[in-house]
């Protein structure tokens, strides 16, 4: 199965480890993500106003590449999946907003004469319902490293979940990464914090604040067990992880816990190589403890 | 002691257009705090978003002095439990557009530390330029 695939920034640069092994991770499953030829930056954010049209060129304009693509694979599905949720989020929506006003569309169309006409009938996904789709089953039937007894605190955050028309799950007690966990083998641990915002982008503004924030949502996955916690949104990742500099700062007893983009574990799960793995680029390295507990030699 | 508001002109002018640039009806909110009770930023914020909410029903420009619509890290929490529908993420949207508009950044790029400037991914910073400067 060939999808489009939207990277964005992070993906190339900080969080290189969440697509080297989601792209592992989805091979070993049967999907090539085939990543969007002349994408460019989605905004990272929606823009909220009504009169405010500017700010959904670059979504559309992606979604232009990806009906051009999927054109090309030749099937009838026009899917497009994204792994950040930032990304995710900001397609998602202006695609929506779209769709739902033929006037803005044409509006849009016409300011990019140069582009084809997008027709609004790419379907935005995250890769976390791509798996979904395919089934917990197959995830769990590629295992072949059970991540027996490590303690995983799956995190979801704002944007894969809200507001409620683009959430993929249920924003008050989503359960998507607790299926994907458990087909892994892992124990979860339910926080309560699990969809609390991380602070997203007032981390330039103010780091205190959203250390605050990390050390809430971390040091309380830790007092229910955990010992990893999971994400898919490298803004959140740098919040959780990064930021765990400033919460020792505040907090000199907290204990740092690593923080892993949860196709890391996949990877692990499914006993790929090493290299896709990624784990130098995390911010507090999860290998001592998966040694410790068996998981990686 | 009971207190007299008088509500003139400009007031209605203000909470019309915050109404029209969020595309929300700010009227009915009926103050009843969830949104406050929701909020992970309130304890950051001198105001809370439901005292928000009302500064904006009595169409009180003050508001526009307040620090909490550049708190709000638009997490769409109080959007998603508001009883009556609110998208509250717009209505501090539509304030900050409103001084962002009038070409008043609210970050100064120049004066974010070189050291957070290498640390921070590029997803902070697209994403707080978009918010805070015009």
């Amino acid at each position: 199965m060939k999808i489009p695939y939207y990277p964005g920034c992070s993906l190339k640069t900080t969080a290189q480890n969440f697509e080297i092994s989601a792209l592992a991770v989805a091979k070993t499953l049967g999907i090539e993500l085939i990543e969007l030829p002349r994408w460019n930056c989605c905004g990272t954010v929606s823009s909220l106003t009504s009169d405010d049209l500017m700010h959904h060129l670059a979504p559309i304009r992606n979604l232009v590449r990806a009906e051009e693509m999927s054109e090309n694979l030749g099937g009838d599905e026009y899917k497009l999946v994204t792994l950040c949720s930032m990304c995710f989020n900001v397609l998602k929506r202006s695609n929506l907003r779209v769709k739902e006003n033929p006037d803005e569309l044409k509006k849009i169309n016409d300011f990019m004469y140069l582009e084809k006409d997008y027709s609004g009938r790419v379907e935005v996904i995250h890769f976390l319902e791509l798996l979904r789709e395919i089934g917990f089953q197959k995830v769990k039937e590629k295992v072949k490293n059970p991540l027996s007894g490590l303690k995983v605190a799956p995190y979801y955050g704002c944007l894969l979940l809200r507001p409620k028309e683009i959430g993929i799950d249920d924003p008050e007690d989503p359960t998507v990464q607790v299926e994907i966990l458990a087909a892994l083998g892992a124990e979860i641990v339910n926080n309560p914090f699990k969809t609390r915002c991380c602070g997203s982008y007032q981390t330039v503004q103010d780091k205190y604040a959203v250390a605050e924030l990390a050390y809430d949502i971390l040091s309380r996955a830790q007092k229910e067990g955990a010992e990893f916690v999971t994400t898919c949104c490298p803004l959140c990742m740098f919040n959780l992880a990064d930021r765990q500099k400033e919460v020792v700062e505040k907090y000199p007893e907290f204990r740092s816990i690593p923080v892993l983009y949860i196709t890391q574990l996949m990877a692990v799960a499914f006993d790929l190589d090493e290299k896709y793995y990624g784990f130098d680029l995390n911010y507090v390295d999860p290998r001592p403890i998966l040694k410790e507990k068996g998981v990686i030699r | 002691m009971i207190k007299k508001l008088v509500i003139s002109s400009k007031n209605v002018d203000f909470l019309n257009k915050i109404n029209e640039l969020s595309g929300e009806t700010i009227t009915l909110c009926d103050q009843c705090g969830t949104c406050s009770g929701s909020c992970p930023m309130v304890s950051e914020m001198d105001i809370t978003p439901s005292q928000m909410m009302r500064m904006v029903q009595l169409g009180q420009m003050e508001v526009m002095d307040t620090k909490a619509m550049w708190i709000c890290a638009s997490c769409f929490a109080c959007t998603v439990r508001c009883p009556r529908g609110l998208d509250l993420a717009k209505v501090a949207e539509a304030l900050r557009q409103v001084k962002l508009r009038e070409a008043i950044d609210h970050i100064d790029i120049k004066k974010i530390p070189e050291d957070e400037v290498r640390r921070l991914p590029q997803i902070a910073l697209v994403s707080s330029f978009r918010k805070f400067t015009g």
